[in-house]
């Protein structure tokens, strides 16, 4: 009756686990997409060269798959930020809506003043919103301890529907009145643009390099700072935190809201950077907040490793929507990077257990 | 009263790593017979219960039940062969009726449960043993003893012939006491089996037929409750150990001045009932003060409150005159009071976290500059603390979790003692270490005295308490009961007290 393997915790993980099972699990995802590509009449040899060109080789995919990552790469550490003390915040998808509201709105208002000014500003304001929005999360769980992966998910549907709200269901600020009939954001001013750098061809958002610098800031918040110690001994035991007199309820408040500000500063990004208006739709569709989730769990919660994932997985999407067509239908697409996720996550497994072989124990047994 | 045996446990066995927590015990208990298995905690009680109820397997030794040999792989054969356990933890669903955690987990209950046989079936029960409870109400609108008699109505439904209940009174008051105890009458007299797990003395005395005492895992004696009393039951209770010695110290002359200042003070448990009420006490400069007694009776929440872990309800504490905040375990800290928790691995140490760190846990705050951690005072103090303490550790980095049990203590007696406290709080402080280990666990505390620290010793292990305290206080729910001076303190006098007997 007992399953003929069983896991069994580390005690310690080895240094080289940390490169060799991501890459056994790429390998172990490529084999298995093989698999499906043969299947359906596909050459995979073929297939995973085209996904490569298009997501990663030359500057014009590169181009495009930094574009794609830079939300990711905030919505990673968002998720990273909140989890490594433990807190499953989900609820990235919504702050970072409300941090694009907040931050569309400054955009439209600063019409006039000076880009640095009024790029500063979309930066604060969105950070602002997405922190308040996830400090409710934080109040809640702190002060009724009410469980924050709940919370935080209901949250991203309010967020939704104030967002749908804005754009299509009322004559809000943030909505073009010359849109009548095809409901739209209003353009936030022309000097609000966010810059592109160009390096070697490849044009970097400004909200990339943006990412980088908070990643390494969360990095060093956590590794070095007395608050980041402070988060490590809640995470590691809330008891010992409470023995140490560090002051839990608060940690807890904060950490969401920093969580939250991330997110928001990539809904600024999105407005600043990319779309230049409140998109509504295009928030929603695109699902930054979730695939935020998945990029900080490949990346084991690193802030470093994050943005870095960010840009793979930025690249697989890009490369997804390229590889799209008449003959290559979407859920092949999908399928494919849903195999690259199972076996990353598996490997995630395979990191912190072993697998040993349940030896056959006889045992006597009298009715 | 009936005289066929019921069960008969013959040479049972029963080791766990390190421990041997039955020892050929030997155990006969009568059909219509309430049966108590009296000792203190770590006797061995549970593990015997366990092993009848099919959750342990003994490594050795049979079990009889009227007279035919059983081995049970689970609770359900335990169930079947008509032993079933009330456990001291309830194990009902809050959101189900009566009837329904009632049937809960029958083998064979259909899809649809017929709610009104079920519910008369338990009004049946109810009335006939008295035990008040409507079938239709639900578990979260019950008292707790109201719950109580939902277990006994559990097991009683699967017509359990032997009932046993583990601390069944510890959470009731004294008239649900006495209720239970006629209900447990009421069940021997129609030739049921009761096996009543306590180490109240009184309790005993008034609800048990004959008595088993278990000490250290052995079996140290069966009596007629009626030719017994509690001064007997007390001293095969605590027993009389000839081997230990006092630790010959001389108590410094400064002990007379106060150092440790608890007035008054009383406190809730995690459940929101009453854990301390009223205690008062002191310690002086460089003396042991140890608090004996049975475990969950306080001494806990005693630990946790002066620690600043607990808030307070009422009452004060001070050190050496300063006011400790109530519930800010920082303002414990500042004021010079050091804890050694009982739970070394989740409330002492961050175990995950590694040994420099939790050498840091106390004072990082000072160890930084701009919030900015020095890490390499961090290293640096816990190189010097790993050499001075002699913590066995591959390094400064590894996580304490992968060190033995001795060591983790080294590191939470490192950190506490090189913070030079005015006071430590030492729960258990040797539990479960090696017979090396607890040396060195009690050579640091009486050296942490000598110092002039005033150390507060918590501990069920009364020898320990004998051999290193200069004065004893005994707590039994929520209060202290007693005080003695610990030279030539009487065994007898404080197992007594322990049990809830008043003197």
């Amino acid at each position: 009756m007992k399953s003929p393997i069983r896991l069994e915790r580390r005690l310690e993980q080895p240094k080289w686990l940390n490169w060799a099972i991501p890459l056994i699990s790429l390998v172990a995802a490529l084999i298995l997409g093989a698999i499906v590509l043969l299947a359906t009449g596909k050459n995979p040899w073929d297939v995973y060269f085209r996904i490569f060109e298009r997501g990663f080789a030359g500057t014009r995919a590169l181009s495009g798959s930094l574009k794609t990552a830079t939300p990711l790469a905030f919505t990673g550490l968002c998720a990273a930020v909140a989890f490594r003390m433990g807190l499953i915040n989900i609820g990235g998808e919504g702050q970072l809506y409300m941090g694009a509201v907040g931050a569309a709105g400054v955009g439209i208002a600063l019409d006039g003043q000076p880009t640095g000014v009024v790029v500063v500003a979309m930066c604060l304001a969105g950070m602002l919103c997405g922190a308040l929005y996830a400090a409710i999360v934080g109040v809640l769980r702190a002060k009724f301890n009410t469980n924050e992966i709940i919370t935080s998910l209901m949250l991203n549907y309010i967020a939704s529907i104030f967002l749908s709200y804005l754009i299509y269901n009322s004559t809000s600020y943030w909505r073009d009145p010359v849109s009548k009939n095809f409901p739209a954001g209003k353009p936030i001013a022309d000097r609000a643009e966010w810059n592109f750098f160009e390096f070697a061809g490849i044009k970097i958002p400004l909200a990339f390099f943006i990412a980088i610098i908070a990643a390494v800031a969360v990095s060093v918040l956590y590794k070095r700072t007395r608050f980041g110690f402070e988060v490590g001994v809640i995470a590691d035991s809330p008891k010992a935190a409470r023995y140490a007199g560090i002051r839990t309820s608060s940690t807890i408040i904060l950490v969401l809201a920093l969580s939250g500000a991330l997110a928001g500063l990539g809904g600024a990004a999105d407005v600043g950077n990319f779309r230049q208006l409140l998109d509504g739709k295009g928030l929603q569709m695109s699902g930054y907040g979730y695939t935020g989730i998945v990029v900080a769990a490949l990346a084991r919660l690193n802030p470093i490793t994050t943005v870095v994932v960010a840009v793979l997985i930025g690249g697989l999407t890009n490369a997804g929507f390229a590889l799209q067509g008449p003959d290559f239908p979407s859920g092949l697409v999908g399928t494919l990077q849903g195999l690259i996720l199972f076996t990353a996550v598996a490997g995630e497994i395979l990191i912190k257990y072993r697998i040993k072989a349940n030896r056959r124990v006889t045992t006597a047994v009298a009715a | 009263m009936g005289l066929e045996t019921a069960i008969k446990m013959t040479g049972i066995v029963k080791k766990f790593p390190g421990v041997i927590a039955n020892d050929h015990v030997n155990l006969d208990i009568n059909f219509g017979e309430v049966h108590a298995l009296l000792g203190e905690n770590g006797a061995g009680k549970s593990t015997l219960s366990n092993i009848l109820t099919g959750l342990y397997r003994p490594d050795d030794g049979s079990v009889e039940i009227a007279g035919t040999k059983v081995e049970f792989n689970s609770p359900r054969d335990a169930l079947n062969a008509g032993i079933g356990m009330v456990h001291q933890h309830f194990r009902l669903v809050s959101t189900f009726t009566v009837a329904e955690n009632v049937v809960l987990g029958e083998s064979d209950s259909s899809l649809f449960m017929d709610q009104k046989a079920v519910a008369a079936r338990v009004k049946e029960l109810s009335d006939r043993y008295g035990l008040a409870v409507d079938p239709s109400a639900r578990i979260w609108q019950l008292s707790v003893g109201e719950q109580q008699r939902v277990e006994i109505l559990k097991v009683l439904y699967r017509g359990a012939r032997v009932l046993i209940l583990d601390e069944p009174t510890a959470v009731l008051t004294p008239i649900e006491t006495t209720e239970l105890f006629k209900t447990l009458r009421a069940m021997v007299a129609e030739g049921r089996t009761v096996i009543f797990i306590s180490h109240k003395l009184d309790e005993v005395m008034a609800v048990s037929d004959r008595v088993t005492v278990l000490r250290g895992g052995r079996n140290v004696g069966t009596v007629n409750t009626r030719e017994s009393s509690t001064r007997d039951l007390a001293s095969l209770m605590v027993g009389r150990s000839v081997e230990f010695t006092r630790v010959q110290r001389e108590v410094p002359a400064e002990a007379r001045s106060i150092i440790l200042n608890v007035t008054d003070i009383s406190a809730r448990d995690d459940r929101g009932g009453i854990a301390l009420q009223s205690v008062s006490l002191t310690v002086g400069r460089g003396e042991i003060v140890g608090i004996a007694g049975v475990a969950g009776n306080g001494q806990r929440e005693l630990a946790e409150v002066i620690s600043g872990m607990r808030a307070m309800t009422s009452g004060s504490i001070s050190v050496q005159g300063e006011k400790v905040q109530s519930g800010k375990a920082r303002s414990a800290i500042a004021k010079g009071i050091a804890h050694v928790p009982e739970d070394r691995l989740h409330t002492g140490l961050a175990s995950s976290h590694s040994v420099e760190d939790n050498l840091a846990l106390k004072n990082y705050r000072t160890m930084s500059r701009f919030r900015i951690l020095k890490r390499k005072s961090i290293r640096a103090q816990s190189t010097d603390l790993i050499e001075r303490y002699d913590i066995k550790t591959p390094g400064s980095q590894t996580p304490v979790r992968l060190l033995s049990g001795g060591n983790v203590q080294k590191v939470l007696l490192a950190r506490e003692f090189s913070a030079l406290p005015k006071v430590l709080i030492a729960a258990s402080p040797t539990r479960g270490l090696d017979v090396g280990a607890i040396e060195t666990v009690r050579e640091r505390l009486v050296q942490a005295a000598d110092n002039g620290v005033g150390v507060l010793l918590i501990s069920e292990d009364l020898d320990e308490i004998m051999s290193l305290a200069d004065r004893i206080l005994v707590m039994y729910e929520g209060r202290i009961v007693d005080e003695v001076p610990a030279e030539g303190a009487d065994r007898e006098r404080i197992g007594l007290t322990m049990g809830g007997i008043k003197l």
